[in-house]
């Protein structure tokens, strides 16, 4: 695998990855994907009806997201949030169901597909805005640092995002304040149908946000254990007062922009060659090469993962749908403020 | 008022041939960039490939170069604010935003720049924008499914605009574009591709600020715009059975309000429910509402009523939570009205 070239100073005692770290790891990645690949599926043969965001060619990236944050650590996410939900250990049973907006998901089927939240594992929210979770994520910050508490908040969001401009307000604010933050860009390559060059004057996002004066550097995401690294790096740091780090993960989108849409605009010589390197078979294929996993191991998580996502499913195709009276809760605290309109 | 969508005032209408809502406005942009050359195209992912959300720009960045029809970063502020600007210089720019929800990103643009710059200016400021964006559908959830219009009605200085049937996306958008004041165009994602009718392929403009009879009827007037022109048509077709006629008015233009339409509709049957996608509470339907109570007080037979979405944001559960208007909600309400 290539090992990123990093401007952080990683020690290497405090990044290390165990076994136990390495088959997390491989599982999220097995389950991003099977999940993912489960709800396009549903989505195109027409027994869900839902924007869902597929999250193929992110599961190294989220893997190596979900073993370098702690519990504590807390993480706004965007529309396309599978992944970041289920490394952040949010239950796949309450997200598919969402997914499906029925009684038993994550926002008792009021919120969707892209609004995945888990507060009991600090998934605390996720935005369908491009871009307006990246200064939510910057309070969470803000009250981690007034209660002097060692948590970091990550915010993830995609490459498209950094042309918005609560982006850049963000990134400066967190730096001016020193707040407890890594800035987790997904670079997919794709803002929906455009290539980021068509988009940026400058596509080295990382160089860009150097100009806040924070750390910050890029990695290649279909290197988890690199990705794993920097990020534990940062997280370290921002949980120790050392502030926030910009993280560029690179990527590729294996998929259309939606569970739905085409993607014959995008050059299938790129879209071939991020393929080969698959995260979830490639990270396979080095357990088994480098001996931290046998084969049979490697199956025994496959076929663990496999009934999960189908525990998921049916449960949620079981999970009622909200009832009507639910229309009317949880606009506000009291509910009697709608009734007495 | 005119009585049907195809006798409204139009500049050519010899050939028509049949369109889709979204490439009905795909003609209307298509013409308005042929025939004048200071009208320019903003918006994400509106060149082609792309060719827009609803695919209602497509082919036009090819016809007429990346340079008059420009896809844009993901940065709405600078998206309206630029189109301000070049309105300023006299272009006649035409920005698409994704969905409706996203106005509030660019909120500060529309509702303080553009909408007040001619105000501000004592009249020295012309700010001939159109505005276009699309509501969605429940799939989306809450930040993709909002009918906003009202946010725009109460501020002065901003037209809105929401048409119902291809002909008139047609003819409203192309007077939006050539309209000297900012114009917000609302495209229904349900109607883009499921109203098809046909539709003059030349120039074609119907004026702002006309209302349309979609049905005449004599019991009751169904005051709607949008989407739930549908609606109001099918329930008329359940209730005609009943022996209800209901007389449907679709507004077309919430800003200018063709409010004489509406009374001579309303001074006729003597009841009215306002209908919309929109909240209820605060939606357009209490303005026009309370003006046909203080117009016609004397007049009506029965309150008027208003039927819109609930006091919630758009529920997700797309099976489950159903929370526009339906047909059923409209009949009832028809129906106590006439027990009246
Ligand atoms: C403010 C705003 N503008 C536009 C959109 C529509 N939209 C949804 S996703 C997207 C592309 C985002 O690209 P990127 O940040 O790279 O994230 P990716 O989808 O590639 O993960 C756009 C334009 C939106 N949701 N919010
Ligand atoms: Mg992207």
């Amino acid at each position: 695998m290539v090992h990123a070239q990093s401007a952080l100073e990683a020690d290497a005692a405090e990044t290390a990855l165990s076994t136990a770290d390495l088959t997390q790891m491989y599982r999220t990645m097995r389950l991003i994907t099977s999940t993912g690949e489960h709800a396009v599926g549903e989505v195109k043969a027409g027994r869900l009806k839902s924007a869902f965001y597929p999250v193929r060619g992110l599961e190294g990236a989220c893997a190596a997201m979900g073993v370098a944050m702690l519990t504590e650590d807390q993480l706004v996410s965007n529309y396309r949030s599978l992944g970041d939900a289920l490394a952040k250990g949010a239950s796949l049973r309450s997200i598919v169901a969402e997914i499906y907006g029925r009684a038993d998901g994550t926002s008792k089927g009021k919120g969707g597909a892209m609004h995945i939240h888990d507060q009991s594992v600090g998934f605390v929210t996720s935005t369908g805005v491009v871009g307006s979770g990246i200064p939510i994520a910057a309070g969470l910050g803000l009250a981690a640092q007034l209660d002097g508490a060692a948590r970091a908040v990550v915010s993830v969001f995609g490459d498209g995002t950094t042309s918005i401009g609560a982006y850049h307000e963000s990134m400066n604010l967190a730096s001016l304040w020193n707040l407890p933050m890594v800035f987790v860009c997904q670079n997919n390559q794709w803002a929906e149908h455009t290539p980021i060059a068509e988009y940026a004057a400058s596509t080295d996002l990382a160089a860009r946000a150097e100009a806040y004066a924070m750390p910050s550097l890029a990695v290649d995401g279909f290197d988890p254990i690199a990705t794993a690294q920097q990020l534990r790096t940062a997280l370290g740091r921002a949980r120790n007062g050392g502030g926030p780090t910009f993280v560029e993960i690179k990527t590729y989108r294996l998929t259309g922009h939606s569970g739905s849409s085409d993607y014959s605009y995008m050059p299938t010589d790129e879209l071939a060659a991020a393929t080969e390197r698959d995260p979830a078979p490639t990270f396979r294929r080095w357990l088994l090469d480098e001996g931290v996993l046998d084969e049979q191991a490697l199956a025994e998580v496959d076929k663990e993962v496999i009934a999960e996502v189908e525990d998921a499913f049916a449960f949620a195709q079981d999970s009622p749908q909200p009832a009507a009276s639910e229309r009317y809760t949880d606009v506000f605290a009291d509910e009697k403020v709608v009734s007495a309109l | 008022m005119t009585t049907t969508a195809e006798s409204t005032t139009t500049t050519s209408q010899d050939e028509t041939t049949r369109m889709t809502m979204a490439v009905a406005m795909n003609s209307a942009l298509d013409l308005a960039l042929d025939g004048d050359e200071k009208v320019i195209l903003l918006g994400e992912d509106i060149a082609d490939p792309a060719g827009g959300v609803l695919k209602v720009t497509r082919g036009l960045s090819s016809k007429y170069g990346t340079g008059r029809v420009r896809a844009t970063p993901i940065s709405e502020t600078a998206i309206i604010g630029t189109a301000i600007g070049a309105a300023l210089a006299g272009y006649r720019p035409v920005a698409e935003i994704m969905f409706m929800d996203f106005m509030g990103v660019c909120l500060d643009q529309i509702t303080n720049h553009a909408a007040k710059l001619r105000y501000m200016s004592g009249g020295h400021s012309t700010i001939p924008i159109t505005i276009r964006t699309t509501v969605g559908e429940q799939r989306f959830g809450a930040q993709h499914s909002q009918s906003l219009e009202a946010w725009f009605m109460h501020t002065p200085g901003i037209k809105v605009v929401m048409p119902s049937t291809a002909i008139e996306a047609k003819g409203l958008l192309a007077s939006c574009v050539a309209d000297d004041d900012p114009c917000l165009f609302i495209e229904n994602v349900r109607l883009a591709f499921s109203q098809k009718q046909e539709v003059p392929v030349g120039d074609y403009r119907i004026p702002l600020g006309e209302a349309d009879v979609k049905r005449p009827g004599a019991d009751l007037s169904v005051i709607t715009y949008g989407p739930a022109v549908h609606t109001a048509l099918a329930t008329a077709e359940t209730l005609a059975d009943e022996g209800i006629d209901l007389e449907v008015v679709d507004l077309r233009t919430l800003i200018p309000l063709d409010m004489a339409s509406v009374m001579d509709s309303v001074a006729k049957t003597r009841k009215a429910i306002v209908l919309h996608d929109a909240t209820t509470f605060c939606g357009p339907g209490a303005e026009i509402a309370a003006r046909i109570t203080e117009e016609l007080f004397g007049k009506l037979d029965a309150p008027v009523k208003r039927l819109g979405a609930g006091y919630h944001p758009a529920p997700y559960a797309p099976s489950g939570l159903s929370y526009l208007p339906t047909s059923d909600e409209l009949a009832d309400t028809a129906r106590e009205l006439l027990g009246y």
